[in-house]
């Protein structure tokens, strides 16, 4: 077998033993308090009978790893429970929620990787002039602030002072995907700045690496002009980091969008979780927890692939 | 021994927010959850600058009330107070636990040093965040509850870093020289490892101490932090976020306060950083 087929097979193997393990983990969580879920749900004035009515009703009477088990398999199958709060089938509530989600995400992922790779070139072809420094600062004042409140001070100024877009980005099944999209512009904004700066940050460092090779003085020293050197010697050699950059980025995005969406009452899979997590409903929560852990690992893991794929040295071994 | 200006900077306002948490009451011109006057009050400094709805002329209030008429000045000295004991508690947590654990890791080698790394490994696949919220949902939400679960998180990333360290340390000639002396493992760790690593270790508790104050704001702004009536920045946010659709700015007070404090640890740090590594002459 080709070596690295055998990489790429071992890295995807591990990827699944780490989604199996931080099941687990997700599920084991939801164990460790001191008393148990059905105290903690119900809380201090719980009557026995109704304890023993949720315990019953939850499973709790069964060993925790037989209940682990059959809630994996249960998940796996895409049945992932029943709500207590609603009595709601938690698959059929995710649906929706899920693709709203990836569609806010998408959407910032489309506008903020090409933006933050050519900020990051440029910030690397003027390095330590203005506007490297201004990019630096700007970079630096908006990872200093939560997003949830870059949410608000862009809420404030574009939606309520300026008035441009609304500002909560309802949406429904109704609207074309025009009225989506205007409906959503501020969250997008507010995500693709809070990546944007990562992201920029990290492909300037990655770019600046390979700027101090050997092969880059040469090109220089022949007389290409610095786009050039940039375009033709060192951009092939960062592509590897900078995917890397990219895809840790959207693992990043998949957590930010939890916050943004509350901040803008968008009905995404993010408030979901918000919304049950304090009202302590718990298989909503796990089910929740565990597709949010696969989707960060499975980024995680392509990004991984990608790395071992473009490494020239791994693809013709000695 | 010449600071330079970012960092004095730096060390003036961090310094100035701890000053602040630490005399709250003494600089706080109402109490905590005194309700002084009406919903919303305009603020001195919107009247100054002109940005008062017209026709109000005067204020009590430096930053004007909140939305159930509390002095916003106030919540915000004593919401400063919560936001940064709690954030420097989980970040000793996460400090002493991460890096005892680290450097443990690194001087036992083999197997312990295995199950620790492939244990870390687990926790950061799964986003802190997501992890907290979890763990949350059953947990119930109290001070200490919180200081554990972010300190435990973050410890995470603490002991990677005490590890790589301390690994680098522990080939050293004279820790070799010490071992051969028949020094114990308490000996190597703490009067070996320790002096050695605590300079990046020092540089790297600024940015989780920053990492701490975002984490607490956004627990408490998705109403799963501090619980009212404390007051915390998070908490500050979400009471007044209402009002951000009328045109009413109290709640991005806590925006200008959570970024002069994360900067200007930064620049700190980001000094100490330079300090160190150009004294270590090279050595990675």
């Amino acid at each position: 077998m080709h070596p690295i087929l055998k990489l790429v097979a071992q890295r995807f193997a591990l990827g699944i033993l780490l989604l199996f393990a931080a099941s687990i983990l997700i599920f084991a969580g939801t164990m460790i308090l001191p008393g148990d879920v059905a105290q903690s749900i119900l809380g201090q004035s719980a009557t026995p009978e109704n304890l023993a009515n949720l315990r019953q009703e939850l499973g709790l009477n069964d060993p925790p790893v037989e209940r682990y088990f059959s809630w994996l398999f249960n998940a796996l199958q895409g049945d992932l429970g029943t709500a207590l709060t609603n009595g709601r089938d938690i698959a059929e509530s995710l649906g929706q929620r899920l693709s709203n989600t990836l569609f806010l995400a998408f959407w910032a992922a489309l506008i903020s990787v090409p933006l933050a790779i050519f900020l990051g070139l440029l910030a690397v072809r003027y390095k330590d002039r203005w506007p490297d420094k201004l990019i630096s600062a700007v970079t630096l004042a908006s990872i200093s602030i939560p997003e949830f409140l870059l949410g608000y001070i862009l809420m404030f100024i574009v939606a309520v002072k300026l008035q441009w877009f609304p500002s909560v980005a309802m949406v429904n099944d109704s609207m074309t995907v025009f009225e989506k999209l205007q409906a959503i512009a501020l969250p997008v904004l507010v995500l693709t700045l809070v990546v944007l700066a990562h992201m920029m940050r990290m492909t300037r460092a990655a770019i600046l690496n390979v700027m101090q090779s050997a092969y880059i003085e040469t090109a220089e020293l022949k007389g290409l002009n610095s786009f050039q050197v940039i375009r033709r010697h060192a951009f092939p050699n960062a592509i590897a980091p900078i995917v890397n950059v990219v895809m840790l980025n959207l693992a990043y995005l998949v957590v930010g969008v939890v916050v943004v969406e509350v901040v803008f009452v968008y009905p995404g899979m993010g408030q979901y979780l918000v919304d049950h997590v304090s009202k302590r409903d718990v298989p909503v929560v796990q089910a929740c927890g565990l597709i949010f852990a696969a989707v960060y690992i499975g980024l995680n893991m392509i990004a991984d692939i990608v790395s071992i794929l473009a490494n020239p040295r791994l693809r013709h071994p000695k | 021994m010449r600071v330079p200006f970012a960092a004095a900077v730096g060390l003036f306002f961090t310094a100035t927010y701890f000053l602040m948490a630490i005399f709250a009451p003494l600089i706080a011109p109402y109490g905590m959850a005194e309700v002084v006057g009406d919903v919303w009050e305009p603020s001195k400094i919107e009247i100054m600058l002109g940005l008062a709805p017209p026709g109000v002329t005067e204020s009590n209030y430096w930053l004007g009330t909140d939305n159930i008429g509390r002095d916003l000045l106030s919540r915000m000295i004593y919401g400063g107070r919560t936001t940064i004991w709690i954030a420097t508690a989980a970040t000793v947590i996460s400090f002493v636990t991460g890096s005892v654990l680290g450097f443990l890791a690194a001087v036992l080698g083999g197997w312990a040093d295995q199950a620790l790394s492939r244990f870390v490994d687990l926790i950061m696949s799964i986003p802190s965040l997501i992890f907290a919220l979890v763990v949350l949902s059953v947990m119930p939400v109290t001070v200490p509850v919180l200081i554990v679960v972010m300190g435990l998180l973050d410890a995470t990333r603490v002991y990677r870093l005490a590890r790589a360290v301390a690994v680098d340390v522990n080939v050293m000639d004279y820790v070799e020289a010490a071992k051969l002396r028949g020094e114990g493992r308490g000996w190597i760790i703490f009067r070996e490892i320790l002096p050695n690593a605590l300079s990046p270790l020092i540089a790297e508790m600024g940015l989780r101490f920053i990492f701490m104050v975002l984490f607490v704001s956004t627990l408490s702004f998705l109403g799963l932090g501090v619980q009212p009536p404390a007051a915390d920045w998070g908490g500050i946010v979400k009471e007044n976020k209402e009002g951000i659709v009328y045109g009413i700015p109290a709640a991005l007070l806590p925006a200008f306060a959570i970024a002069t404090l994360a900067i200007s640890v930064n620049l700190v740090a980001d000094w100490v950083l330079n300090r160190t590594t150009s004294l270590k002459g090279g050595r990675g």
